[in-house]
């Protein structure tokens, strides 16, 4: 029985941590830029592909990774440049639009260069289960959730430690000041995709071995690092991460409990209680609107 | 003297004509086409299926055409790619019927794209081989429509098979929530009560699924199961299978002919040691016997398909080859191309060697295979062993 509960817990952290990684992704863009990035989940695919094909071609795993981040911030970077800097004065409805806009196309040119099958990528150190107590894990799952602690403290570090991350989150705070300090608002956005991008990116690497990576793996890991997101309070970063440990484990206990049928939307009730109920979220600020 | 010479030179120019135009003409009634319709699945979510039953279309219309043709008459192939859209396949397969006027129609990628055309190949009296797999297409049995592919009935009734003679008789039941899952599900209940097997678990996971351990944690503490069957299509079934060995589950473990390809062995690596399955004869081609009346076609086709496109052959290519060699096979004993004649002449196909299986069908069965197209195979060492 505790064993029972206890499989439904890791496997529930275990595809919590991704979704929490994609949640905090958005929170960035948020942050910077008031724009839902939809494309974040491509970000994700960008690096699950990078990582299964280059080493597929004999280029060592970490190399691949990199790789693969770099990709993803350039991507991340021309997506800025290209759609939502040149749309800059459009309403936000219509920038988050754009962005759906462009992850159709990067998923189409994905395709192209990367064929449309499944690709496999081997797990970082061999695939004999841990057990735990009568439950049991993949050694991979330790990798996710190492990685995702490890980049949510760096990003936290980074935000609260340096000069460009205080001064993205003052941005955040209040555009308009930011700026007349002289903040360079337009680069913040800027660096603000290549982060997410990055952070995506990274996030397919280590999750790949185990969903295994192909072109359309972005969209509903997206869509639920979305449901992270607002759950945690958008532009939340810490609210994120436990948004995203909270979906992935209600999903695993709902299958566990419930039935499996209702695991997806498992996610989807919960956003829609929270946008009924509490439209900021678990830990946002009550949004004030000012006049 | 000009306006004589100018006559001259009409007179010769309307001679000329003439001849020029019976001779064409002549050659139009010696060798008209004869005109092979298709609607595929090539682009879109179905299209893993679609692109090699297209490629297969085309490469196989070209070389009957450098050989000669059939019966002296050139085959033109009218190909519509409906991308996966029923709604499409539908508007097409009417273009095909009325403005194409073709002969027969050879496609019909999806079980949901074949039924949309139902209706109107029933209507326009053209026969239609269907490329697509449930088991509605051609049970209750419509006159005009027949099939090649083999049905997820049948792979269930083998799973089944093969489970008796191992004397288990307890089955949990894993299907995917896509069209494929859920009517292999229902086949699958509806084989279990027939054949005496009780199903003790039945649970669902979605298509696109990372992880499926919540699933199989219920399963592994149900007592009564003593086998379990994973019905569906690409990544899930690979998943299933690695977190099945990632929870240690000891009971045999049976997949579906949807994962009948060297991809699923490659995604799941080593957990797929052991699976069991019922695949067409095409994927262990050169694991057959000699004796094996299939050997010579599967060995054969997979030879041209892979020297042709350098790509690994898979059984839904094999589906599209079975059904365009009965329709032409039809046409040769049809003696030509009338549709009631050649409706008739599908319908009794006897003998027929084909990629899935040898095809006898009959006024009540338009599929014409039976259980033993199937072979049971398990996977030792990353490859197929037929299960003896």
């Amino acid at each position: 029985m505790f064993a029972e509960f206890l499989q439904y817990m890791l496997s529930g952290l275990t595809i919590g941590a991704i979704y929490a990684l994609a949640g905090l992704g958005f929170s960035i863009i948020y942050n910077a830029s008031h724009v839902i990035n939809f494309a974040q989940g491509e970000f994700i695919m960008i690096g699950g592909m990078a990582a299964a094909t280059l080493t597929a071609s004999g280029v060592p795993l970490p190399l691949a990774i990199l790789m693969g981040c770099g990709g993803a911030m350039i991507v991340g970077v021309l997506v800025a440049k290209f759609t939502v800097e040149r749309a800059r004065n459009a309403s936000v409805v219509t920038l988050i639009i754009i962005t759906i806009g462009a992850s159709i196309f990067l998923r189409g040119v994905a395709e192209l260069v990367w064929g449309k099958d499944f690709k496999r990528l081997e797990a970082f150190s061999g695939e004999t289960p841990i057990n735990i107590l009568g439950a049991s894990m993949q050694p991979q799952s330790l990798w996710v959730i190492g990685c995702a602690a490890v980049l949510i403290v760096a990003i936290g570090t980074f935000f609260n430690r340096t000069l460009t991350g205080k001064a993205m989150l003052a941005t955040s705070h209040n555009r308009l000041a930011a700026q007349l300090v002289g903040i360079n608002v337009k680069r913040v956005v800027l660096i603000s995709f290549a982060l997410s991008a990055a952070l995506g990116a990274m996030g397919g690497a280590v999750v790949a071995p185990i969903t295994f990576s192909y072109t359309e793996m972005g969209i509903m890991l997206g869509l639920k690092g979305f449901t992270a997101a607002v759950l945690g309070g958008l532009g939340n970063g810490p609210g994120a991460v436990a948004g995203g440990l909270i979906v992935g484990v209600a999903e695993a206990l709902g299958a566990g409990y419930i039935s499996s049928a209702y695991k997806d939307a498992v996610a989807f009730v919960i956003i829609l209680l929270v946008l009924l109920f509490m439209p900021s979220g678990l830990f946002g600020k009550r949004g004030t609107e000012r006049v | 003297m000009g306006k004589r010479l100018l006559n001259t030179v009409a007179a010769a120019a309307t001679v000329l004509g003439a001849v020029t135009f019976g001779l064409a003409a002549g050659t139009a009634t010696a060798a008209e086409p004869i005109k092979v319709g298709s609607f595929l699945s090539a682009t879109g979510p179905a299209s893993f299926l679609g692109e090699p039953e297209k490629r297969v279309m085309e490469l196989y219309v070209d070389r009957i055409n450098k050989a000669g043709g059939v019966d002296g008459r050139p085959v033109q192939l009218f190909l519509y790619d409906d991308g996966g859209a029923a709604d499409k396949a539908a508007s097409f397969t009417k273009r095909l019927i009325e403005s194409d006027k073709v002969d027969v129609i050879v496609g019909g990628t999806t079980t949901a794209a074949t039924m949309a055309a139902v209706p109107l190949v029933e209507r326009g009296e053209v026969p239609f081989i269907s490329l697509a797999g449930a088991v509605v297409i051609v049970d209750p049995v419509k006159k005009w429509v027949f099939k090649t592919p083999h049905t997820d009935r049948m792979a269930a009734d083998k799973v089944m098979e093969d489970m008796k003679k191992r004397n288990l008789t307890k089955l949990a039941l894993v299907s995917e929530d896509s069209g494929f899952g859920k009517s292999g599900r229902e086949e699958t209940l509806k084989a279990a009560k027939e054949s005496g097997i009780e199903i003790v678990a039945d649970e669902t996971y979605g298509a696109k699924d990372t992880d499926v351990t919540a699933q199989l944690t219920k399963i592994k503490n149900n007592p009564n199961a003593q086998a379990v069957l994973v019905f569906g299509l690409g990544q899930g079934p690979a998943v299933v299978t690695k977190n099945y060995r990632q929870l240690g589950i000891n009971l045999p473990l049976y997949q579906s002919h949807g994962v009948a390809s060297k991809e699923y062995i490659r995604l799941a690596g080593g957990a797929a040691e052991g699976v069991r399955l019922p695949a067409a004869g095409l994927v262990v081609a050169n694991q057959l016997p000699d004796s094996d009346p299939q050997k010579k076609v599967v060995t054969e086709f997979t030879k041209v398909y892979e020297d042709a496109f350098k790509s690994e052959v898979s059984t839904f290519a094999g589906h599209a080859y079975d059904g365009l060699m009965i329709a032409l096979d039809a046409v040769k004993r049809a003696g030509g191309t009338d549709k009631a004649k050649l409706r008739d002449a599908i319908e009794q196909t006897k003998g027929y060697v084909g990629t899935g299986g040898v095809v006898n069908m009959t006024a009540k069965d338009h599929m014409g295979l039976g259980l033993d197209a199937f072979h049971m195979v398990e996977i030792k060492q990353g490859d197929w062993t037929l299960v003896k």
